[in-house]
């Protein structure tokens, strides 16, 4: 299986979900490194879909697919906890509830 | 700018069109539409705005809206109107100079000014952007120690958030 985090270094959030993101790959048993991918350019954003930093993808798919339409671009992604408050980082949660929908998925 | 150096005044347009700038012990807290950090920080600094109303608290917003469209003025006055009115201006830093005057960081990055408008502190709201009971700590401490003539402890964190997004 094949696990990315692409990152920009405009925003400080991704040593949390990169520590998140193994902590679930290592209770869910998951044998794999985690890629790591800095986006640097805006053209490089473009090219590689990037809609902001951190994005986990698994085996090339978002983990948390962007809205249609929403832009390609060097800037901090927007996510929700659980609780609902605004977060740079995914709910572990959420990483975790990914995962397993993917490894369903994929079976 | 360094902690007890003269801060620039500046004069900048609210999201009503009103120009607001330093004034007595004054709060400038660059910040903006797009970033989660900003976002998450956002109720507890206007928190802090109400329940300091004798300091003059600035909302500034210095980000370049050609590449992020969610800082542009007509969308900060949207957040304005939809949000039922701040208890604090929202300026636009459109040329960018006082983000570049004040050497702000992210958003949020905050200052402390004292009546002469000399730097008392910078840095963070508080510790933690995820939790909510940290209430803008250090923002509130360093406001009660100007308020009290004395120094703020701590008078300088590390800002954590977004880059500004330059121009460029």
């Amino acid at each position: 299986m094949k696990v990315e985090l692409l990152w920009w270094d405009g925003c400080p959030s991704h040593p949390e979900t990169l520590a998140d993101l193994r902590t679930v790959l290592r209770d869910e048993g998951v044998d794999a490194e985690v890629q790591l991918t800095e986006v640097e350019t805006d053209e490089q954003a473009q090219r590689e879909h990037f809609p902001g930093s951190p994005t986990i993808r698994l085996d090339g798919e978002d983990a948390f697919p962007a809205e249609p339409g929403e832009p390609f671009s060097l800037t901090c992604r927007i996510y929700h906890l659980r609780d609902g408050r605004v977060s740079p980082t995914p709910d572990p949660e959420d990483i975790r509830a990914a995962l397993r929908r993917h490894l369903d998925e994929h079976r | 700018m360094n902690i007890g150096d003269e801060a620039p005044t500046f004069s900048l347009p609210d999201t009503d069109g009103a120009e607001h700038g330093p004034d007595g012990v004054t709060v400038v807290a660059f910040t903006c539409n797009h970033c989660p950090y900003a976002l998450a920080w956002h109720e507890r600094l206007l928190n802090v705005a109400r329940d300091y109303p004798q300091v003059t608290f600035l909302a500034v917003n210095p980000n370049d809206a050609e590449r992020y469209p969610a800082d542009s003025y007509e969308a900060m006055r949207e957040r304005v109107r939809s949000e039922g009115g701040w208890p604090m201006p929202y300026l636009r830093d459109e040329s960018q100079e006082v983000a570049r005057a004040y050497e702000a960081q992210t958003t949020p990055d905050v200052f402390v000014l004292d009546g002469e408008r000399t730097l008392r502190y910078r840095g963070a709201p508080d510790e933690d952007h995820r939790d909510e009971a940290q209430n803008a700590r250090w923002l509130r401490d360093a406001l009660d120690a100007v308020v009290r003539g004395e120094e703020p402890n701590p008078a300088e964190t590390e800002p954590v958030g977004c880059s500004v997004k330059w121009r460029r």
